[in-house]
């Protein structure tokens, strides 16, 4: 090839560009207002559909001009449905407005887009600089975060394939194809990525050993997102499905393989089709199929299914599944990279990790090694939930503190009250106290601490959580999710959930600790995949650090955290309760408040679910609901057979 | 508990059974089957899982192993208003398991289970993502967040208004 005349790929990619920016300038040349709206699950999930219908509304009744641009999610869940307004004709910088509901929707268009007031009330915050609205960014959730996988999420629109290309989108792909193979796998090693799907394995190496192989070869991005709180997968393949299917492309053509394949949840119906979509559009602008880009390499992407079966995480189990059978785990070696799917050579990366792949060629390994830390370079994506001010999705560097993740920039634990407890990588994680909370996130220090990356589900616990209980979900979660294959992890499981059920019940004697975790270390040694070894990790780890609280349920039958159901009471407090007020009775769900003999009220125990209604229900000015535990320390308020004849009659 | 077909679920069975014939007999194919066969009539009767076995001549014990095996596959029909409660890691921390009940309790069924009428079922389900409304339900599509009990049971005076006023639609249409 002449070195002077501009290569096929980067060509055909100028000419996607051209068409790209072509198609903004259209949009722009009629200068309208411009409504963002999140609309991925999250959003949708918040009332965004609603408030998408309101707007459509509003505009069509008063005539006004606008253009609703559906994007997908910023990661702010406590926020939404996120909107902002871009209505460069009021003066305004573009206004992030959060919990936009649909009365918001209407009256926003009423009073900014019509009457050009922008209700400072309800704004959030401005997306640009400017000297009127305080800027998001001066805001320590948007300002500590460092966005480089999620950088797009939110701010194009994952059906359109020309938004992602205009926003330079593809270009990392037209240069990888113009690089040897071995100079990407080799580029990426230099960036020291490593797999974001929990293990932290190094992804240049699994490349280049199914780069050595021969014959056909699969390439798998691993979207079978099972942990039950963590949803970044989801979110980034609903925001930005294209930097995904780039970073796989680009797999591919390192490795030497001619078919790629999603595997997505089925559970993820929204990720689905807009995945299915993006490959659509990326093979009818000549992205994908025969000759990528016009270089010549061939690639076939498709969408797999997953049948929502946590342990189809596991790369062999994944691959049992999509050649049609139970999705169980076989003996590693031969690692999938030998011998993978239907016997040939595969690789298997996560979301996360491919997504990380298009940034780093772009800005070279060097620009990605300045973020995160020496071994564990790049930025951590968590769903942070639980009792913290502002939940949802974070990107932050690498080797950030916990405790500046929890109080920084998720604002802290909410309604005042003081941390007990913080739970990182799902049911294979661990639950640290608050001596930890200086530990930088990052693949090493968390294993260190007894946790892991894992997913990236955190839950942040308050004083008002159990530890123990938390712990009970966690492997109630596990033991269902067992594939069954090695006994410990099948019979062990089940012994642990049973033990960690008589713990909550108050029914465990002092021996059940030193069981538990005798069996805990039998699973980790007996269980043939990750499901098994890491299952135990939420128990381990909160026996060690907790072990006050798992005494406190054996020994006093009492739960610190007054969560477990069987070991509190609730009851209502005489001097406070007002005569005359059924705020209680009427809310309570099996009718268990009765009116005393004085004409207060008390709960009767024995019909009482504990549900916590009537603490919510009871006004503030008399606060009269208490919770107890243990349980047999709720005072005894007789009823009142007279009272019970007066209600009987009245109903 | 064994259901009968309904009339419209054979005739979907058998416009299945003549598009699956034009589909690849490979068994990497079971799990796309099955899930196009859910798709279509919400739950895999066993009359579907027999053809699917016949399709791609595997055992129909073999489909029925890996059809349980995987959480997605239902082999009950679900309600006309399907409850799904949130059983995410948040959502439990909020008590969503309160909620689960109060809808079990309210409905005399439990969860995986479906109405005699064929009007609810319940589910639990993983993680749905919105995990700032903890705790979270949902009816059919809507998701309804910072579930209480005392919302189930409005919940339920909602369904029982919309339900009435379609009744009254539908008389005044026919009447017309």
């Amino acid at each position: 090839m002449d070195p002077n005349e501009t290569p096929q790929c980067r060509r055909n990619l100028e000419a996607l560009q051209a068409k790209a920016a072509e198609k903004r300038r259209e949009k722009e040349a009629a200068p309208v207002p411009v409504i963002h709206i999140g609309s991925a699950t999250c959003g949708i999930a918040a009332g965004a559909l609603d408030t998408r219908q309101a707007f459509q509304e509003a505009l069509a009744e008063r005539g006004i001009e606008a253009r609703i641009h559906t994007v997908g999610c910023v990661g702010h869940c406590y926020a939404e449905p996120v909107v902002i307004i871009d209505h460069p004709d009021s003066g305004f910088p573009p206004i992030f407005y959060h919990e936009v509901t649909p009365g918001k929707a209407r009256m926003l268009v009423k009073l900014f887009l019509e009457q050009g007031d922008p209700r400072f009330e309800h704004i959030y915050g401005a997306t640009i600089e400017n000297d009127m609205i305080p800027w998001v960014q001066e805001f320590p959730r948007f300002s500590m975060e460092h966005r480089l996988v999620m950088d797009r999420c939110g701010r194009i629109d994952p059906e359109d394939i020309f938004e992602y290309l205009d926003d330079g989108g593809y270009a990392a792909l037209a240069a990888a194809l113009e690089t040897e193979p071995s100079d990407i796998v080799a580029e990426i090693g230099a960036a020291g990525l490593r797999g974001r799907g929990g293990a932290g394995f190094p992804t240049a190496k699994k490349w280049s050993f199914a780069a050595a192989t021969d014959g056909e070869k699969f390439v798998i991005c691993n979207a079978d997102e099972g942990d039950p709180g963590a949803y970044m997968d989801r979110t980034i393949l609903e925001s930005n499905p294209h930097q995904v299917l780039e970073g796989l492309a680009i797999c591919a053509y390192a490795v030497g393989a001619s078919r790629a394949m999603v595997y997505v949840r089925a559970e993820y119906p929204l990720a689905v089709r807009i995945v299915t979509r993006a490959i659509e559009q990326a093979r009818s602008e000549g992205i994908l199929g025969e000759s990528v880009l016009g270089s010549g390499f061939r690639l076939d992407m498709e969408v797999f299914q997953g049948s929502g079966a946590f342990v189809c995480g596991e790369e062999t189990a994944l691959i049992r599944s999509m050649e049609g059978f139970r999705g169980m785990p076989v003996h590693r070696p031969p690692y999938p990279v030998e011998a993978g799917l239907f016997g040939r050579p595969t690789v298997i990366n996560n979301v996360k990790t491919l997504a990380s792949v298009p940034p780093i060629l772009e800005n070279g390994a060097e620009a990605y090694r300045s973020v995160g830390t020496a071994d564990s370079p790049g930025t951590a994506i968590f769903s942070v939930v639980g009792d913290v001010v502002h939940p949802g999705l974070v990107e932050i560097p690498m080797g950030t503190t916990l405790r500046t993740l929890i109080y920084d920039v998720c604002g802290g634990i909410a309604k005042k009250k003081s941390f007990r407890a913080v739970q990182i990588g799902g049911p294979s994680g661990g639950c640290l106290p608050e001596s930890f909370l200086d530990t930088p996130i990052d693949f090493d220090s968390l294993i260190e601490a007894g946790a892991m990356m894992g997913s990236g589900g955190m839950v942040v616990m308050s004083e008002d959580s159990c530890v123990v209980n938390v712990c009970r979900y966690f492997l109630e979660f596990t033991q269902k999710e067992s594939c069954g294959r090695c006994t410990f992890c099948r019979i062990g499981t089940r012994h642990m959930l049973e033990i960690l059920n008589r713990l909550t019940c108050g029914e465990a004697v002092e021996e059940d600790l030193e069981r538990l975790e005798n069996l805990a270390h039998d699973i980790r040694e007996g269980s043939l995949c990750g499901l098994g070894k890491t299952a135990p990790n939420p128990v381990l780890t909160s026996l060690r650090y907790f072990r006050e609280e798992y005494e406190a349920h054996v020994r006093e039958g009492r739960c610190p955290g007054m969560m477990c159901r069987p070991l509190i009471a609730y009851y209502i407090e005489l001097d406070k309760c007002a005569r005359g007020c059924d705020a209680c009775v009427g809310c309570c769900p099996t009718d268990a408040v009765f009116t005393t003999s004085t004409r207060k009220k008390g709960i009767d125990l024995e019909l009482c679910v504990k549900c916590g209604e009537c603490m919510v229900a009871c006004p503030p000015e008399y606060d009269a609901v208490r919770k107890i535990s243990p349980a047999h320390l709720a005072p005894v308020v007789e009823r009142s057979p007279k009272r019970d004849k007066e209600a009987k009659d009245k109903a | 508990m064994e259901e009968k077909l309904t009339p419209e679920e054979s005739a979907i069975l058998e416009e299945l059974r003549q598009s699956i014939r034009g589909d690849d007999s490979q068994r990497s194919r079971l799990i796309p089957i099955l899930q196009k066969v859910q798709e279509r009539l919400g739950y895999l009767p066993p009359e579907a899982v027999k053809m699917v076995a016949d399709h791609l001549a595997v055992p129909l014990s073999e489909v029925y192993s890996v059809a349980t095996f995987y959480n997605q596959f239902r082999f009950h029909p679900p309600g006309k208003y399907p409850i799904k409660v949130c059983m995410g890691t948040a959502c439990h921390v909020r008590g969503g398991e309160i909620i689960l009940e109060n809808f079990e309790r309210k409905l005399e069924i439990k969860e995986g289970e479906t109405t005699e009428d064929r009007e609810f079922s319940i589910e639990r389900v993983a993680c749905v993502g919105c995990c700032a409304l903890a705790p979270v339900a949902l009816v059919g599509e809507t998701v309804h967040g910072h579930m209480a009990p005392s919302k189930v049971e409005g919940l339920f005076t909602r369904i029982q208004v919309q339900k009435e006023i379609e009744e009254k639609r539908r008389k005044k249409d026919g009447s017309e």
